[in-house]
C-alpha cells in the first residue's frame, strides 16, 4: 500500500464521516461547517487525481462562495434550532432504509460491469487537469456552452432579484 | 488506484446525499444534502476522467482523452452556482411569508 492509496482512503474517510455529521447535526450552522469540510476532503481528491484546476474551483466556488451564502441565509433568517421540526422517528428509520437499498442496489450493479471493473485511475500524474490544456479546450471547442452560462448567470441574477424583491 | 474504489466512495456520498434529503425537514439542510450530491457526480466524473486518460496512453492515443469530463464539471459548478443563488432567494421568501422553513409548509403550492 504506497502513499497515493493511503491518502485517498484517508481522504475518503474524512469525507465520509463529515458527510454523516451533516445530517446528524442539529444546529443548521455546524451543518454547513461539516459540509465545507466535506468541500475540502473533495478538493483533496481532485488534487491527488492532479485535476488543479477544478481542486481550486472547487474551493473558490464551493467553500468560498456557496458556504458564505448558506451561511449567510441561515444567520439571516435566523431559526431557533428548538423550533426545528423533527420527522417522525418512523420516517427516519424508512429514509435511512430506502438510502441503504439505492446503496446496496447501486454497488450490485457496478460488481457485475466487468468491462471498466479494476481499470486503473491515473494518480498524480497527466495533464489534461491543468489550467492551459483546459482552457484551450474551453475557450475553442466549449466556447458557446461558456457563452451561454453567461446568460444563464445573467438570468440567475435578474431571478433571485425579482424573488428577493416583494 | 482501481475505478471501483472511487466508485464505491462517490456513491456512497450520493447516498448520504439521499438519506439527508429524505429525513430531514429544514429546508437549508435539503439544499446542503443536494449540493453534497452534486459534489459526489463531480469527483466520479474526474475520476472517469483520469480512467480514459490512463486508457489513451495505454492505447499509444494522443493526451486530451478525457478532458472533456472536466469541462463537463466546470459547467456542473457553474449551474450549481446560478441554481444556489435562485433556490437561496426561495428559501428567504418562504420565510418571510410563513415564518418558518419547514418543508412540510410545500406540500401545497397554494398560499
Amino acid at each position: 500500500m504506497n502513499v497515493l492509496e493511503i491518502l485517498f482512503y484517508a481522504l475518503s474517510v474524512f469525507a465520509l464521516a463529515s458527510a454523516i455529521m451533516v445530517l446528524i447535526s442539529k444546529n443548521p450552522i455546524h451543518s454547513v461547517l461539516w459540509l465545507i469540510l466535506v468541500f475540502f476532503a473533495i478538493s483533496g481528491h481532485y488534487i491527488l487525481l492532479n485535476a488543479q484546476f477544478l481542486a481550486i474551483v472547487n474551493i473558490i466556488v464551493y467553500a468560498g462562495a456557496i458556504m458564505v451564502l448558506f451561511l449567510f441565509v441561515i444567520m439571516l433568517i435566523n431559526v431557533k434550532k428548538d423550533k426545528e421540526p423533527q420527522k417522525q422517528l418512523f420516517v427516519k428509520f424508512i429514509g435511512v432504509i430506502a438510502g441503504g437499498s439505492l446503496l446496496t442496489l447501486l454497488i450490485a450493479l457496478v460488481k457485475q460491469t466487468d468491462s471498466i471493473l479494476g481499470e486503473k485511475v491515473l494518480l498524480k500524474e497527466g495533464t489534461i487537469g491543468l489550467i492551459h490544456p483546459l482552457g484551450k479546450a474551453l475557450f475553442s471547442d466549449y466556447v458557446i456552452p461558456f457563452e451561454i452560462s453567461s446568460v444563464l448567470f445573467l438570468s440567475a441574477m435578474v431571478g433571485a432579484v425579482l424573488i428577493g424583491k416583494k | 488506484m482501481s475505478i471501483q474504489y472511487y466508485i464505491y466512495f462517490c456513491l456512497a456520498l450520493f447516498s448520504i446525499g439521499v438519506v439527508g434529503v429524505l429525513t430531514r425537514r429544514n429546508a437549508i439542510i435539503v439544499f446542503m444534502c443536494i449540493e453534497l450530491m452534486l459534489n459526489a457526480v463531480n469527483l466520479l466524473l474526474v475520476a472517469f476522467s483520469k480512467m480514459y486518460y490512463a486508457m489513451g496512453i495505454k492505447g499509444g492515443v494522443v493526451s486530451n482523452a478525457g478532458i472533456d469530463a472536466q469541462i463537463f464539471v466546470f459547467f456542473i459548478m457553474v449551474v450549481a452556482a446560478a441554481e444556489v443563488s435562485i433556490g437561496l432567494a426561495i428559501i428567504v421568501m418562504m420565510y418571510r411569508n410563513t415564518h418558518s422553513i419547514d418543508i412540510n409548509f410545500l406540500n401545497r403550492l397554494k398560499n
